[in-house]
């Protein structure tokens, strides 16, 4: 039996913020299959972000039990934890956190760089593939600042794709750009889930989770929707609806 | 990890801030500079003193009279007149360790020659003195056993005295010049020997034999010192034990009594002096030190400020699997990369000065191997010591709260 990419059961996360516990997730069970894509919505506070950095391994539960990929996660250090991240989790962030002054391909090699197993040669190579994959490969050299928002947004996808994870992450991915832009955005993860690459992807827009199979509403800390995308839209059919790119 | 990506991701953070980096390497180069060129400095005055020292022959061995250390406060008159020819004949017959001996004795006065005259010291001494002194004629000869015997009037003269005498004349070998009008006949002059530690002019000087000066310019029965030149330098020490111990039972001095003499060796005199230049040395370096401790807090200043701005750097890369100690290593050897780089220009900027003093001044300098060596490692602990609370304060940032600082 395939094991479930993500598999999570009563995870609470409680915050202490002075003589007060913020209780910002309540119990949820989550299971996210191979090949799924995900949305997670929800409104703002509703902990969108806080589960989704628990996915990453950015962060570990109060209480509850998170097996990624069939490793508990909760019994991990934080070395630990760093490792799988660095080999099962690729991170996208709505503000692309690339560094600056530093080319797309540089950006993109970076999480290779941490892992020892993997050769100079094979880095270059992997990155290259990883920017061919998100329509960059002749923008490889350029700096984040001679880039647009959406092609930032594609190196740093490349950035996470690059390590070859088991599922790919995004935060609010398409909160920094413009509708065209967005679609764009979501048409490459559309075609990245059809080669079989798994993504939760965290937004609070309605039309964006459309491009997904499936969501899952959180208010306030607990599920409280988990639904097949049974109008799901095809970002590459929406982008030709959109008025043309005024040039 | 390995080690030679951190190295190019610190280095390339730094060459990202260049002019920064530039200016934080100015303080580690202005202290490396000023180590460099302390000790070079500190360093060559000391060999220069040493070498002064040997110069006026380096297993000599001085007697004196009095009991007054060099410097010290001298006794009253009969103290200074304790030195006597049964004396230098007590050491030359009883000391083992001794290869030549001297007696010495000297006054100052005008010496004339023709039209000439200049004011200089007539020195009697035995025909060893030369050998003790590590000097040589250049021209004629030194006076003989016979010639002290006969109480010859024969001198060998120092290169200044004869270029003040006899300006303008090529040969002076068998030229008479008049001391306190005695008529002395010049048999040799001396080879050159320039200045000794106190400034003095060693080749101002006249020598004949001892029994000439003391009877007919002198007219004194005792002696000024005792020179005599230990056979070998290690064995220095133990002449100067040796003449002491012959000194006391020829004074016949009570347990109780002074010494009414001393015997110092010019060892002892390199050992004095190098303690003094030492010690200067160690001040001056040290006053550069501190510059290059202020230089070491500008690095940690700066990596301070490098930490916090780069904050969300931080936070994406252990998003993307650094773990603590990458991102440690990577502020640590940017530190150590920044206060290496100011050491090697350092170096070179001092050894620059260095060079430059030497060649304006005229001071002596010295460069060791060591003192580069020791910079480096300065360096290197500086980098260490000043760069590693603020890159441990960068390993322990939380990936989440670094993400989304603004
Ligand atoms: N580090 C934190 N400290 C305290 N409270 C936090 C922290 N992170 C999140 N929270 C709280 O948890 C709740 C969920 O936050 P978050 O997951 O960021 O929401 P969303 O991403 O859905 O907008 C909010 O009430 C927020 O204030
Ligand atoms: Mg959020």
């Amino acid at each position: 039996m395939v094991q479930p990419t993500i598999r999570i059961e009563q995870l609470t996360r409680s915050f202490k913020m002075g003589d007060e516990i913020v209780k910002a997730l309540k119990g949820i069970d989550l299971r996210i299959e191979q090949g799924e894509f995900v949305t997670i919505m929800g409104t703002s506070g509703s902990g969108k972000s806080t589960l989704l950095n628990i996915l990453g391994c950015l962060d570990q539960p109060s209480s509850g039990d998170y097996f990624l990929d069939g490793v508990s996660v909760k019994d991990l250090d934080k070395n630990e934890l760093a490792t799988i991240r660095n080999t099962k989790i690729g991170f996208i962030f709505q503000s692309y956190n690339l560094l600056a002054r530093t080319s797309a391909i540089e950006n993109v090699e970076l999480p290779l760089l941490y892992n020892p197993a993997i050769s100079a040669e094979e880095r270059r190579q992997r990155a290259v593939d990883a920017l061919k994959k998100v329509g960059l490969e002749t923008r490889m050299g350029h700096m984040p600042s001679q880039l647009s928002g959406g092609q930032q947004q594609r190196v740093a996808i490349a950035r996470s794709l690059v390590n070859q994870p088991v599922i790919l992450l995004a935060d609010e991915a398409t909160g920094n750009l413009d509708t065209r832009t967005s679609y764009e955005v979501m048409n490459l993860f559309q075609e990245l889930n059809e080669h079989g690459i798994t993504i939760g992807f965290v937004t609070h827009e309605e039309d964006i989770a459309r491009f997904s199979k499936r969501t899952v509403v959180l208010r306030d800390g607990n599920i409280i929707k988990d639904n097949i995308v049974s109008d799901r839209l095809w970002a590459k059919a929406e982008l030709n609806k959109l008025p043309g790119p005024i040039d | 990890m390995n080690y030679s990506n951190l190295i190019k991701i610190a280095w390339k953070a730094i060459m990202l801030n260049k002019t920064r980096a530039m200016l934080t390497m100015l303080g580690i180069i202005i202290g490396v500079a000023s180590v460099i060129a302390m000790l070079a400095i500190g360093e060559g005055s000391k060999e220069s003193i040493k070498k002064n020292i040997s110069s006026m022959g380096a297993n000599m061995i001085t007697v004196r009279p009095g009991a007054g250390m060099m410097g010290g406060v001298r006794q009253g008159m009969t103290d200074m007149q304790s030195l006597k020819m049964k004396d230098y004949q007590a050491i030359k017959q009883q000391a083992v360790l001794l290869k030549d001996i001297s007696p010495l004795v000297n006054g100052s006065g005008q010496a004339i020659a023709g039209a000439n005259n200049w004011p200089t010291s007539i020195y009697g001494a035995a025909t060893a003195y030369l050998d003790i002194r590590e000097w040589g004629v250049e021209d004629g000869s030194m006076f003989t056993e016979d010639d002290i015997n006969a109480y010859a009037k024969v001198a060998v003269i120092g290169k200044t005295v004869q270029e003040n005498l006899f300006p303008n004349e090529k040969e002076v070998i068998g030229k008479m010049i008049r001391f306190k009008n005695i008529p002395f006949k010049v048999i040799g002059v001396l080879k050159e020997k320039g200045e000794n530690t106190f400034g003095q002019d060693q080749d101002d000087i006249i020598i004949a034999p001892y029994t000439a000066v003391q009877k007919r310019i002198l007219a004194q029965d005792y002696l000024q010192s005792i020179v005599a030149s230990a056979i070998s330098e290690d064995q220095a020490g133990a002449a100067v034990v040796e003449v002491t111990s012959i000194l006391e039972k020829s004074h016949q001095l009570r347990e109780d009594q002074d010494n009414d003499f001393n015997v110092s060796s010019q060892q002892e005199l390199i050992k004095t002096f190098s303690a003094t230049s030492e010690m200067l040395t160690v001040l001056l370096v040290a006053i550069a030190g501190i510059s290059l401790i202020v230089g070491g807090i500008g690095i940690m200043n700066i990596m301070y400020v490098s930490v916090k701005e780069r904050t969300r750097e931080i936070g994406l890369r252990m998003a993307i699997g650094a773990k603590g100690k990458h991102i440690l290593l990577q502020f640590l050897i940017e530190s150590i990369l920044i206060s290496l780089t100011g050491g090697v220009l350092g170096v070179v900027f001092g050894l620059s000065i260095t060079f430059v003093i030497a060649q304006i001044a005229g001071w002596p300098v010295s460069i060791t191997i060591n003192s580069i060596v020791i910079s480096f490692v300065v360096c290197t602990v500086t980098g260490v010591f000043f760069g590693w609370y603020p890159a441990r304060k960068a390993a322990q940032s939380d990936p989440i709260t670094a993400l989304r600082y603004e």
